[in-house]
């Protein structure tokens, strides 16, 4: 497999230092200006139109303060905690292979989780009460374990963290293998397919306000490591021999790096299922506005990633109001055609 | 399958032959438009949905079947027929292999055309509505060559639905706030799975509640089975809610969703297993679901002495 800097890939001139930082306040206080902006929107929408949502901020009764504050500010706010989430674990996967393609399920979280949650369904389905811990964990729990159980798998089978090749290859193994034994697992019981679609497709229908603090947690606990460990994904970029010739522990950075990108990764899956693109997505973004080192990418990528997620949410609840699309589904179109978008922009100028 | 269809079929002499040996050479159009020609009635049957099983040995002939598909388990004889796989994985092999002269399957059965260039006679059938159930009922009835039987238990089975939800109907009227025609049914929320997925009251299962007098709290412009916002759920408030037993007991740790009074009050209709079979299979059975459907929406929906305590306190 070839692997590739995203330097070298997505080159773009270097301007100097005050320029750069300057660009970059500008870019950091319109991404949280979207934010928010994106925050009092999701308030309106829902399945009320705009003029009665505005007229319940203004004078709420029970029912609609419930809607308005239990339903859609928990689930936006979680949202953008999620697609920050998965925005930091894509800056990270992609400094950490140095491949511009890699997104945070490439180490088979998301085929760990799918399984996790087959095997929650069918416990749940074939043994009403007998199975305490099957309803005790729920879906979020057992996909948790699930994608921390196939990392871990991963990473043994790639026989630890030092190779790149290797763990890539190890992760797509273990993303078939799982993968085909949900499917297996799955075939006797033809009624949970739906149930697993819509986790599949990944939904942020029922985020709490606890599961957004869970998440907001997460995303913290997520980001300061990463922040501090920037250095060495820069210092990566130049190669792994230089790396280490810079006096760089190379198994320390990988593997803190790595269990960041795990433990993450795997809450996002646990509370919103799988959804795709936005890791894959938010640290293009950053980098064809901005010419950026690592730290200012890993700050970059989850304030990109959120407000996508949080726009995606909205779509989702809006396009087909009063019912739903899947939110994976809607962030597979907008990633598919930004892709695209970027491909045609490189061929012509290339 | 009705005169309308007998006349697009352009064999309007065949359609119009009645008799018990009906389907001695007979053409009749399946759900795919497809014309399958019966030179006899058949003997050797596989069925590859559970619905179609139950409709076979609905009609006395279950004695005909000679392999099912994984998920038919009723009736208890056919358990230990061959299985011949699912929808996605059908055993092509094993069916070519039983020398079947009838194999009914789903619209969706991904090895009809493979089976059909094997030499194998297949028949597709759908059944997304109430009113599919008789009409499957009768074409199977015809291919069968038991067309009496067919029309006799598809006229009972219609019978028996509408009179419960008839009777259902009547008495929550009678019991609800107010009485009488004018007053307001129980409003209710079937889910489907945890999307949330509602059955609409274009589903087979919604029509089976709208027989009821229930109010369905999904809109028909929502289509069949649509993916709901939860809010639309909280805000419509509905009065019963159905759903699998796993699920019921997390509802009030959905956001919101403690203040809905179906959720509040306990008022949550789970079914068992073979019992839920009744109710999503469009099938001979669905007398049977239409009347665990009705037992527990007459257990859990309000009544008018509870309506006039709550609003005595």
């Amino acid at each position: 497999m070839s692997v590739q800097s995203p330097n070298v890939i997505f080159a773009k001139a270097v301007p100097d230092a005050a320029e750069s930082s300057h660009r970059l306040a500008v870019w950091l206080v319109c991404c949280v200006a979207l934010t928010v902006l994106l925050t009092c929107c999701s308030l309106g929408v829902g399945t009320s139109s705009f003029g009665t949502s505005w007229h319940w901020l203004l004078s709420p009764d029970a029912q609609s303060s419930v809607v308005l504050w239990e339903i859609r500010l928990p689930r936006t706010i979680g949202a953008w905690f999620a697609g920050a989430l998965l925005g930091l674990g894509g800056a990270i996967a992609q400094g950490l292979f140095r491949n511009p393609l890699a997104e945070p399920f490439l180490l088979g979280t998301a085929s760990g989780a799918a399984l996790g949650v087959a095997v929650s369904l069918i416990a749940i389905d074939s043994s009403v009460g007998e199975l305490a811990w099957a309803g005790k964990l729920g879906m979020t729990g057992t996909a948790f374990i699930g994608s921390c159980a196939a990392i871990a798998l991963t990473i043994t089978l790639s026989r630890g963290v030092l190779q790149t090749s290797s763990l890539l290859l190890a992760g797509i193994v273990v993303t078939f293998v799982l993968g085909a034994i949900t499917q297996l697992a799955l075939l006797a019981k033809p009624e949970l397919w739906r149930d697993m679609q819509t986790f599949l497709l990944g939904s942020t229908a029922l985020l709490s306000w606890s599961s957004a603090a869970l998440l907001g947690g997460v995303f913290f606990v997520c980001l300061i490591p990463a922040a501090l460990l920037s250095r060495g994904l820069d210092a990566l970029t130049l190669g792994e021999d230089t790396a280490q010739t810079l006096g760089l522990s190379l198994p320390f950075v990988r593997l803190t790096l790595l269990g960041v990108l795990s433990f993450g990764t795997a809450a996002v899956v646990g509370q919103v299922g799988i959804v795709g693109f936005v890791g894959l997505i938010a640290p293009h973004l950053v980098r064809e506005t901005l010419s950026v080192n690592h730290r200012q990418l890993l700050i970059g990528a989850p304030l990109c990633g959120g407000a996508l997620l949080q726009a995606a949410d909205l779509l989702s609840r809006w396009l087909v109001s009063p019912a739903e699309y899947p939110v994976g589904a809607v962030t597979a179109c907008i990633g598919g055609s930004y892709l695209v978008l970027l491909l045609w922009r490189r061929s012509r100028n290339g | 399958m009705g005169a309308g269809a007998c006349g697009l079929m352009a064999v309007t002499a065949l359609c119009a032959a009645p008799g018990p040996t009906h389907a001695e050479g007979s053409v009749i159009r399946d759900d795919l438009g497809r014309d399958i020609a019966f030179s006899r009635s058949p003997q050797r049957v596989i069925t590859l949905l559970p619905s179609a099983t139950e409709t076979v040995c609905a009609l006395g002939a279950c004695d005909r079947l000679v392999a099912t598909d994984r998920y038919s388990g009723w009736p208890a004889q056919v358990r230990t027929l061959p299985k011949t796989g699912g929808l996605v994985d059908p055993a092509i092999e094993l069916i070519v292999g039983l020398r079947p002269d009838l194999v009914l399957a789903s619209r969706s059965q991904r090895s009809l055309d493979r089976l059909r260039e094997l030499g194998v006679p297949v028949f597709a059938l759908n059944s997304d509505r109430y009113a599919d159930i008789g009409r499957t009922l009768r074409t199977v009835g015809r291919i069968l060559g038991l067309p009496a039987r067919a029309e006799e238990l598809a006229r009972s089975i219609d019978g028996d639905v509408r009179r419960i939800g008839g009777e259902e109907a009547a008495r929550l009227r009678s019991d609800s706030p107010g009485g009488g025609a004018a007053s307001a049914p129980p409003s209710v929320y079937f889910e489907v799975d945890r999307g949330p997925y509602a059955a609409g009251p274009l589903s087979f299962i919604g029509e089976l509640l709208g027989f009821l007098g229930a109010r369905n709290i999904v809109t028909p412009d929502l289509g069949a089975f649509p993916q709901l916002n939860p809010e639309y759920v909280v805000r419509h408030n509905p009065d019963v809610i159905f759903i699998s037993a796993a699920e019921g007991s997390h509802l009030a740790q959905r956001p919101g969703w403690d203040t809905i009074r179906a959720v509040r009050e306990g008022r949550l209709c789970s079914f068992a297993a073979d019992t839920i079979d009744t109710i999503v299979r469009p099938g001979p059975r669905v007398a049977e679901g239409m009347r665990a459907l009705a037992e527990c929406l007459d257990r859990q929906a309000p009544r008018a002495a509870g309506v006039q305590a709550a609003g005595a306190t």
